[in-house]
């Protein structure tokens, strides 16, 4: 007997819930014509976050999780033994537009397993995105994971559709992908990633729709013995030649019915918060892959503390530094001062001295920051030569999230 | 001492005209007392338009429509110092974050912030049935007095539909056209039957958890708990905590399966390359697709005979080609094929098409004006093409104008530099203007030596050609 909808979903969500890269946000905002369903806001919302904390903002599934590869980390592979099912396009807009009209989510993160070949898998899902803003006048978000081996010409369509289009690296480095996913090919997902990344930087100049938020891409930490300065180097490489968005760490997680060419153990999550920190660095805080090659020992950022206090700790020459007069690119560098800490500081010194008060309503870091600062009532050098200083302020709430 | 009383809630324009007159009374501060209820009217305020109006920064306008949404009985109190200190010398003080003043507004702010971006996102409607089909209802409690400020992203998101939300401070109610705010609610007041929807959501929501990665803190922390007793997807949380861990388990103990040893051969072989193979599979996929460009009612697709000894690219079609689905059927298809004439070409032997398949347009009036396709827009169709002179295979290629030879270089090609006999790839081609550039010369001297020039690149073609042979 032919599957329900209701009986497909749970399998298909199942399927997709693996891959991190589900944020609703990047896109200029828009709104729904007359007649319509939808709109952006550009930061994107949460709607809702299951038990493991994270967030579900877009209805995230597979069009169907029947695999022809054969990628030893997923569990969609051809060899796993996992109930298999596939959704018609007109159930995924159904469930789209239902969940959508009842505020459960900001809209579809769609991607499938390989069927039949990769431009017919490519073409249903650029069709389920079609359909959404021809036929309901959709204007929420729609993600699509694009298949590397389509057609250029399924990905010119889809990228009409979407918000923002996606490829997945999942391995960085090519001698993993060989081993692990032996079907993928480095070579044809970087060529897709670049001619994604021309045609937005393209539209974008020439202000035309296409995949507004930009493309995103996600590498799988722990499933080979690549390391943390590998994974950040392939970031960093695809930062700036693809001009991604972002890129999306998921640690490695055990899987019904595992591979025996892979690990079975709980995902390393204290391991892909840290790259998310480094990550956030190398995006926003002026830190290069050098800065953090320094910060990390043997490639591997350190577990215990953030990447930013190991750096400053094995760098103390340069502290303290000076609220009152310092650059934006050294109070960038000061442990527990955030981004926004620092445009206030920024801001507020134009105005008065800024005391060490000051400072303490500024930034929720404040206790962490002091010993790397001088302010106008507050001049720290007797601490930042003590050895232990590690120990004295990265207490074990630098672990608070597991 | 003068006394305030403003409405209970958000009372922004009552504080508004309050603040007017204190400010044009001179009274400080310390000798305002800020109250408010429902029950006394208010006093001491002037009525609306007798004070003046005050200019102030827009970002403490901003602030102060926020924070008057918050609960804490101070918040007047607080607005009104800053207000008068930034008319009293201090005109950047909300740059000063750290001032005291500053950060607790500031911090008011943010929690008002937070509630109206959780209504947004919790707010969790039901169908229900009503005289005009169907109504979506939901009931929700927000923290503090929001209910106004969070209305608009429900109306841009939700347009065409009616829907109702409902509170115990008041309630939103939409008919597609008009929003109306209505009384205070209860929560018994929202009737739904089942609905499977709302079941799929929750078994969604089931299946897209991950047990391996349970914490349980960062979920409290970004939903508390006082928004679950609204969430139906909350009912489920309980069995999900308490099965993570059994799950984890039988995961790790599991053994591994053994993978049964595929070549990936097959797989690679059905997923990889799949280009149409005839020109009738390639013209299905371009039919199919929609314009790339503005305008583009319609494909043009290229026709002539496979394997020719001409293959002619323009840049896209135009009004008349559109019109009529075929390409150079216009104004410079007669110049084109007065050209082709006069070199001796017969054009029915050659194969014809565009490097953009669709007209790209601006309307003016009853006049669809021309708009030269971008770049960008040029290569969104390369790929297409391509395949297309893959498959047709011309002995040589004639490009007709800079956006052809854009498509077929794949980079920038100046006309004026590189005219003449030239290579795309590895196909031997010529380099030459697009008729169309003939039409525009008002000069008419002009416009016979460029005529000239022009059937003298189709000469040359020609010679080539028989050069090869
Ligand atoms: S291609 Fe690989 S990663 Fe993608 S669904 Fe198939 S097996 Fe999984």
């Amino acid at each position: 007997m032919a599957m329900t909808l209701f009986e497909k979903l749970p399998i298909l969500a199942d399927a997709a819930k693996y891959d991190a890269s589900c944020a609703s946000s990047g896109g200029p905002k828009h709104k729904a014509k007359q007649g319509g369903l939808g709109s952006t806001t550009g930061a994107g919302i949460c709607h809702s976050y299951t038990p493991d904390g994270r967030c579900v903002s877009l209805l995230k599934i597979l069009l169907t999780n029947y695999c022809l590869y054969d990628c030893a980390y997923c569990i969609n592979r051809r060899s796993s033994n996992v109930r298999r099912a596939r959704f018609s396009v007109d159930e995924v807009v159904t469930l789209t537009t239902e969940f959508y009209k009842r505020n459960y989510i900001e809209g579809l993160f769609l991607s499938s397993g390989i069927i039949r070949s990769a431009d017919y898998t490519m073409e249903q899902m650029m069709l389920v995105a079609k359909k959404l803003r021809r036929e309901h006048g959709f204007a929420g978000y729609i993600h699509l994971k694009t298949i590397p081996e389509a057609s250029p010409w399924l990905i010119e369509q889809a990228g009409l559709w979407a918000d923002r289009l996606s490829i997945n690296l999942e391995l960085s480095r090519e001698t993993s992908l060989r081993k692990l996913a032996p079907e993928k090919n480095a070579e044809t997902i970087q060529f897709a990633m670049r001619q994604t990344g021309e045609r937005i930087a393209e539209a974008k100049k020439e202000k035309r729709r296409f995949s507004p938020a930009g493309q995103s891409t996600q590498i799988i930490v722990g499933a080979d013995d690549a390391s943390d300065l590998d994974v950040l180097r392939s970031s960093s490489r695809m930062y700036e030649k693809y001009k991604l968005k972002r890129v999306y760490y998921s640690g490695f997680s055990p899987i019904p019915d595992a591979s025996k060419a892979l690990p079975v153990k709980a995902p390393p999550l204290v391991r892909e918060h840290r790259l998310y920190q480094a990550d956030w660095l190398l995006r926003y805080y002026e830190f290069s892959i050098e800065d953090l090659a320094s910060a990390s020992d043997d490639g591997m950022l350190d577990l215990g503390i953030d990447p930013k206090f190991a750096w400053a700790l094995k760098h103390r020459e340069a502290f303290p530094v000076d609220v009152n007069t310092a650059a934006r690119e050294m109070l960038l560098r000061v442990p527990g001062l955030g981004k926004r800490a620092v445009d206030q500081i920024i801001s507020s010194r134009r105005h008065h001295r800024l005391r060490a008060e000051d400072i303490r309503r500024l930034s929720p870091g404040f206790k962490r920051a002091l010993p790397f600062l001088i302010a106008a009532d507050h001049h720290s050098t007797a601490l930042l030569d003590r050895l232990d200083l590690r120990s004295r302020i990265a207490p074990s709430q630098q672990l608070e999230l597991f | 001492m003068v006394e305030i009383q403003l409405k209970s809630g958000a009372d922004f324009e009552g504080f508004r005209q309050a603040v007017r007159s204190l400010l044009e009374n001179g009274t400080t501060p310390e000798n305002v007392a800020w109250g408010n209820s429902d029950a006394r009217e208010r006093f001491n305020v002037a009525p609306e338009n007798s004070a003046t109006r005050i200019s102030l920064p827009a970002d403490v306008v901003s602030l102060a429509k926020l924070v008057v949404c918050h609960t804490d009985p101070e918040r007047y109190g607080l607005l009104y110092d800053l207000i008068w200190r930034v008319k009293h010398g201090e005109r950047h003080l909300l740059d000063v974050a750290c001032d005291p003043t500053v950060h607790r507004l500031e911090r008011m702010r943010k929690a008002i912030a937070r509630d109206i971006h959780k209504m947004h996102a919790f707010v969790r409607f039901q169908s229900t049935p009503s005289d005009d089909g169907e109504r979506f209802v939901a009931w929700f409690e927000p923290q503090f007095f929001i209910l106004h400020e969070a209305s608009s992203f429900f109306v841009s998101r939700f347009p065409s539909f009616a829907w109702s939300i409902l509170t115990p401070l008041g309630s939103l109610h939409w008919n597609r056209h008009q929003l109306t705010a209505g009384g205070p609610a209860s929560k018994s007041d929202l009737k739904a039957p089942e609905d499977e929807f709302e079941k799929g959501w929750i078994e969604y929501y089931r299946s897209t958890f991950n047990p391996a990665r349970l914490n349980t803190k960062l979920m409290r922390a970004e939903m508390p708990k006082r928004y679950w007793q609204n969430l139906p997807e909350a009912s489920a949380m309980g069995d999900m905590i308490r099965a993570a861990a059994r799950r984890v388990d039988d995961m790790l103990e599991a053994p591994p399966s053994i993978s049964i040893k595929r070549s990936p051969e097959r797989a690679l072989l059905r997923s990889t390359g799949s280009p149409p193979l005839s020109l009738e599979a390639l013209n299905e996929i371009i039919t199919a697709s929609d314009a790339f460009v503005p305008g583009g009612t319609r494909a043009v697709l290229g026709e002539g005979p496979l394997r020719p000894d001409l293959a002619f690219i323009g840049e896209q079609p135009g009004d008349q080609e559109d019109i009529q689905g075929r390409p150079f059927v216009g104004p410079a298809g007669a110049i084109f094929d007065r050209a082709l004439a006069a070199s001796g070409i017969s054009r029915a032997e050659c194969y014809i098409t565009n490097a953009v398949k669709h007209f790209k347009y601006e309307q003016r009036g009853k006049r669809r004006i021309h708009q030269t396709p971008t770049h960008g827009e040029i290569k969104h169709y390369r790929w297409w093409l391509q395949e297309e002179l893959k498959i047709v295979q011309p002995k040589l290629v004639v490009a007709l104008g800079a956006s052809a030879a854009f498509a077929l270089a794949g980079r920038p090609v100046k006309v004026s530099e590189s005219r003449g006999l030239t290579k795309f790839d590895t196909v031997p081609a010529v380099l030459t203007i697009h008729p169309s550039y003939i039409l525009r010369l008002q000069d008419k001297a002009q416009a016979e030596t460029e005529f000239a020039k022009f059937v003298a690149d189709l000469n040359l073609a020609r010679a080539c050609l028989a050069e090869a042979a």
